[in-house]
């Protein structure tokens, strides 16, 4: 153990896991301590999405160990909350915005009880937390795209986590959203709750986050927002997608990028076999 | 209202309506759950695959419901792993494995010399024929099903919506799968006598369907399939008997009638709805 006072709320040694025989995220090496507001950066494919689902438990690592408030990872899911891509949710689904909340509070309950006036207090603070108490009766489907990640912030916020595993939580929100879903996230951290989000927005995580990780097949560097400035950083995360224009380094969009990585995008990172980069 | 009650004063009628409300509620309950899942072909799947198993059970004088059974939820549980193993999309694995075992049932029935009735009416369904003691046997594993969706509605419900944070939060997400393919295969079961394997299917996804072009929730989306499940098929009875047509036929043509009159009527498809909409947006002042 390092000189740390606090056990690290989550803790990678030696991962890596991937899909079928294909890698996905290799020699993965990451601590973050309770209290923690983390932005996981990187391309698509570069395995943003794989790292939040090997904390989350929905992913077995092929090898390594992994840590999760202290055990194994789905060992303490009722103290963890996963929210997926906005594209991952069925928005036909017949349920209201508190319904979706309501969910928040299941696994607590377990399945004999019904959700009862403490849940239904906990769902309806949550829903006003995000400034969507008014539209709680809505059908999820009529919700804008802003409106629907603050429910689903809402769901987080009603299970009373200690761990925050957000899958691109503020990406194609409106400006007043994304300050409102990081101001909820800034206080939960500032609680003691450990929140990692994914983001391909640098100027967002440069913003809103005190650390941020990058991630391009293994973890390429952490540490303050300032590693979104530092060109080398951006070059071995991003690879070819990056534009320089004098001393600044300009992200291209790598939209035409699937969340398979693509066999081309091996190339631009050198030093896999290394250690994987890492900033104090 | 003699007609309403000439047939109530024969057993087998009140059987009939006894057993069919039954088949429509659990099918009504589990059908929400498959439509929502996007599972609504695994009903035609499973049911198909039972057939195996009722003829093997009539060839060894064992209780078809066991031989159904045993087929069934083998079945569903060959799919799941399969799909999950095997790279496979589900609607793939379900396509061969129904065939497939439909396929071996027909083979089964094929070296049966004599014409068996009975089995005739598995395929098509025959309620007007259900004994007391199949009527327990139904009513029982049918309260079965229902006790464990009362257990479980919540978690199933979370599952099926957002299968990644219930996962995440603790629930076993693929465990809650199994046992919701083995409840499918438990629902099909109990229906086979009173529907027939091939329309089935019509029984577990046509309240649902219906009920979902009439509302957005998901209770009153419940309520509402288990209230046409339960009422289409003593609609269907009563027109069966009175025209002396297939039972099962009618159930299900009841129901489809019920989701052509809600598509027509309903808040969000209705077209009397879209042409009020039109007529009031055309001349504001006549409406």
């Amino acid at each position: 153990m390092t000189a740390v006072a606090t056990a690290p709320s989550v803790d990678l040694a030696g991962v890596s896991v991937g899909y079928d025989d294909r890698p996905v995220l290799e020699h993965v090496e990451l601590s973050l301590a309770a209290g923690s507001l983390t932005a996981v950066v990187g391309p698509n494919g570069g395995g943003k999405s794989t790292l939040l689902k090997l904390i989350a438990g929905l992913l077995r690592p092929w090898t390594g160990s992994i840590s999760v408030l202290g055990g194994r990872p789905g060992e303490h899911g009722r103290s963890v909350a996963y929210v997926p891509q906005a594209e991952a949710v069925d928005w036909g689904f017949p349920i209201s915005a508190g319904d979706v909340v309501m969910m928040g509070r299941y696994p607590r309950l377990g399945p004999l009880r019904r959700p009862g006036p403490a849940d239904h207090a906990a769902v309806a603070d949550a829903l006003d937390e995000v400034g969507m108490g008014e539209l709680a009766h809505r059908q999820i489907g009529a919700l804008s795209g802003g409106q629907r990640r603050r429910v689903f912030l809402a769901r987080a916020l009603a299970s009373e986590p200690d761990l925050y595993l957000l899958d691109e939580p503020v990406t194609g929100v409106d400006a007043a959203t994304q300050e409102d879903l990081m101001r909820v996230l800034d206080a939960e951290a500032r609680s003691g709750k450990t929140v990692i989000a994914t983001t391909h927005d640098l100027a967002s995580a440069a913003e809103h986050f005190q650390s941020i990780v990058a991630v391009n097949r293994t973890i390429v560097a952490q540490g303050d927002a300032s590693l979104v400035l530092d060109t080398d950083v951006l070059r071995r995360t991003y690879g070819g997608h990056l534009l320089f224009v004098g001393d600044r380094a300009l992200l291209i969009d790598d939209a035409h990028h699937h969340d398979e990585a693509a066999g081309g995008e091996v190339h631009h990172h050198d030093d896999r076999t290394g250690a994987p980069g890492r900033r104090p | 209202m003699t007609y309403l009650l000439e047939p109530l004063g024969y057993g087998f009628f009140l059987r009939a309506l006894a057993a069919s409300a039954m088949v429509g509620l659990v099918c009504a309950v589990i059908g929400t759950y498959m439509v929502l899942r996007g599972l609504a072909f695994m009903g035609d799947a499973l049911s198909h695959a039972a057939f195996p198993g009722v003829v093997a059970a009539y060839l060894l004088g064992a209780p078809f419901y066991l031989g159904a059974t045993i087929a069934a939820v083998g079945t569903s549980l060959a799919i799941g792993w399969i799909t999950r193993r095997g790279r496979l999309r589900g609607d793939t694995t379900i396509g061969v494995l129904f065939a497939g075992m439909f396929a071996f049932g027909i083979l089964l029935f094929s070296t049966i010399p004599n014409y068996v009735g009975d089995l005739f009416g598995f395929l098509f369904g025959e309620v007007l024929g259900i004994s007391g003691s199949d009527l327990v046997a139904l009513t029982i594993l049918g309260l079965v099903v229902l006790a464990i969706i009362a257990v479980f509605w919540k978690e199933l419900l979370y599952s099926t919506f957002d299968p990644l944070a219930a996962g995440a939060s603790g629930l076993p997400v693929a465990a809650l799968e199994y046992l919701f393919l083995g409840l499918i295969a438990m629902t099909i079961v109990i229906s086979l006598q009173a529907v027939g394997i091939i329309l089935v299917v019509a029984m577990l996804v046509t309240p649902a369907a219906t009920a979902q072009l009439l509302t957005d929730r998901f209770s009153r989306l419940l309520l509402l399939a288990a209230a046409i499940g339960v009422v289409a098929p003593a609609i269907g009875l009563y027109v069966s008997y009175w025209t002396n047509t297939a039972s099962a036929a009618l159930i299900v043509l009841v129901e489809t009638a019920a989701f052509l009159g809600a598509l027509v009527l309903g808040p969000r498809t209705g077209l009397l709805r879209v042409r009020r909409r039109m007529s009031s947006a055309q001349s504001p002042g006549s409406g």
